[in-house]
């Protein structure tokens, strides 16, 4: 395949950034989006060019690294889906391709298509833990669970933090990771101590951070590799209100 | 937002009811005796500062809101395709609410003003005089212009309510499996098309009337 790829090049966060052309001539359609990356920067390697910087880890689908905005949508045309696991037979001979950095004043540009997301670490920081004992591990089913309780925190707890909600929201918003992070502990009896506390410090630390108000377009959840739902955001909005009420 | 936003949803439903007594062929004596007791009834006085002010919390809110949001992704995308994720309404409601707010002040001009601070005609019911609101309504539907105003703004009210009654919901946390399909429908149905239809309806016919 022939593939036209315009890629954001920038140096770091303090300079202008631009968009180079590269055309590959002989793309395989069972590469990854990320293998032909490889391929393109071996080849500016070789030519004593500066590679592309991008982020990736796993090329499983399961650690959130693999941040582009291809062609308008986080990690590319397919929905459920990462960058990584993204492959060229997806795409046409000849197709011109646009790959941009996630843009969102709280995930500044670190280097061409890599930014720092580490203001989800900070919202995490802030709330994302509960009270244990310590001393002997407690027997793992000493706490009875309802299942479809223990379904629904894992299903929030499927979230890898890739941070395509907030690349791909219009007003740059945080709340479907950050409600996936509240819900996965809320809806679980450990959680209970904190979860009023949890939820307002959260939501406070996502603010600070530069985050975007939600206002509903729900284009995270279709986004969203790991399919994290909405109901997350209702509950997490739920909580705020009772915790601002209550306390 | 949220609750500023429904609570002008319900208005809207009671400033229907009232308006659609334009309808009856009466002469207007229905709509000049409701109009007359909106304008006088003590409740009703307090009911409308209340939604003034949610009006102007709205509105405030609304800017606000999108400013915050703006800034919250200061160098935008070359290329952006959201159709696929998104509704068209629910990524314009800043756009859609400047329109209603447009009509909004020609509206409250024509009628509220007039009514208020006005030199109405007057008319009379029952031995008693009134202030012909029905009157002012029918001429300033019967020109075109107006008319046409009315019914885009109309739609601008259906779009921003095709995303925002339900918006509203999720927004206080409402969500149910069963519920809130319904509440979706609601707003589709009732919000986004058969008010602002009436609504529109009302310039209309009267413009036709007078052709
Ligand atoms: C005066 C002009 C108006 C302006 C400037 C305006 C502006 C806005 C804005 C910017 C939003 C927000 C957010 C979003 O993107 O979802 C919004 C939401 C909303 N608006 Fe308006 N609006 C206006 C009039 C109205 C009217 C007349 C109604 C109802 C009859 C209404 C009902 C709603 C509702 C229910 C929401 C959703 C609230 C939420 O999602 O929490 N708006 N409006
Ligand atoms: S909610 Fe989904 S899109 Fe957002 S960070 Fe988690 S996995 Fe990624
Ligand atoms: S590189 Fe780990 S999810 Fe793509």
């Amino acid at each position: 395949m022939k593939i036209t790829l315009k890629v954001w090049r920038q140096q770091n966060g303090k300079t202008p950034g631009n968009f180079n052309t590269y055309t590959l001539p002989d793309v395989s359609e069972d590469m990854s989006f990320l293998e032909m990356f490889d391929v393109l920067n071996d080849e500016l390697i070789r030519k004593g060019e500066d590679p592309i910087a991008f982020d990736h880890d796993c090329r499983e689908g399961i650690c959130g690294m693999c941040s582009m905005y291809i062609n308008g949508r986080a990690h590319g045309p397919l929905t459920g889906t990462t960058t990584c696991q993204l492959h060229m037979r997806h795409f046409n001979d000849g197709d011109t391709i646009v790959v941009e950095p996630w843009r969102a004043s709280a995930f500044p540009i670190i280097k061409d298509l890599m930014v720092d997301r580490s203001a989800f670490d900070r919202v995490i920081q802030a709330g994302g833990f509960i009270s244990v004992n310590t001393g002997n591990a407690v027997d793992a089913n000493s706490i009875p669970i309802p299942k479809e309780d223990a379904d629904k925190a894992f299903d929030a707890a499927a979230c890898i933090g890739c941070g395509a909600c907030v690349a791909t929201c219009k007003n740059a918003s945080a709340m479907l990771f950050v409600s996936a992070k509240v819900s996965q502990l809320a809806l679980l009896p450990q959680g209970q101590p904190e979860r009023h506390l949890r939820v307002k410090k959260m939501v406070e630390v996502m603010d600070e951070e530069g985050f975007g108000n939600c206002t509903n377009t729900g284009a995270c959840e279709v986004e969203c590799p790991k399919g994290i739902s909405l109901d997350h955001i209702a509950r997490m909005n739920r909580d705020y209100l009772v915790s601002n009420i209550v306390d | 937002m949220a609750l500023s936003g429904l609570f002008l949803c319900t208005f809207l439903v009671v400033h229907l009811l009232g308006n659609l007594q334009l309808f009856q062929n009466d002469g207007g004596v229905a709509f000049n005796l409701y109009s007359a007791f909106m304008a006088n009834n003590p409740l009703i006085k307090t009911i409308a500062y209340v939604n003034y002010a949610f009006i102007l919390l709205h509105i405030i809110d609304g800017f606000y809101l999108a400013a915050q949001n703006r800034k919250a992704r200061p160098q935008g995308y070359a290329k952006v395709d959201q159709s696929k994720s998104s509704s068209w309404s629910s990524r314009n409601m800043a756009l859609l609410g400047t329109i209603i707010l447009v009509f909004l002040i020609v509206h409250m001009k024509s009628f509220w003003f007039e009514m208020k601070f006005g030199n109405m005609p007057v008319t009379t019911i029952e031995g008693q005089s009134y202030k012909d609101m029905y009157s002012v309504v029918v001429e300033a539907f019967s020109q075109p212009w107006y008319a046409a105003l009315y019914v885009v703004s109309m739609f601008a009210i259906g779009f921003h309510l095709y995303h925002g009654f339900a918006s509203g919901f999720q927004s206080l946390g409402i969500r149910h499996h069963r519920y809130t399909p319904a509440i979706q429908n609601l707003g589709t149905f009732l919000f986004a098309i058969l008010i602002p239809a009436l609504f529109a309806a009302m310039p209309v016919y009267f413009c036709l009337k007078n052709l």
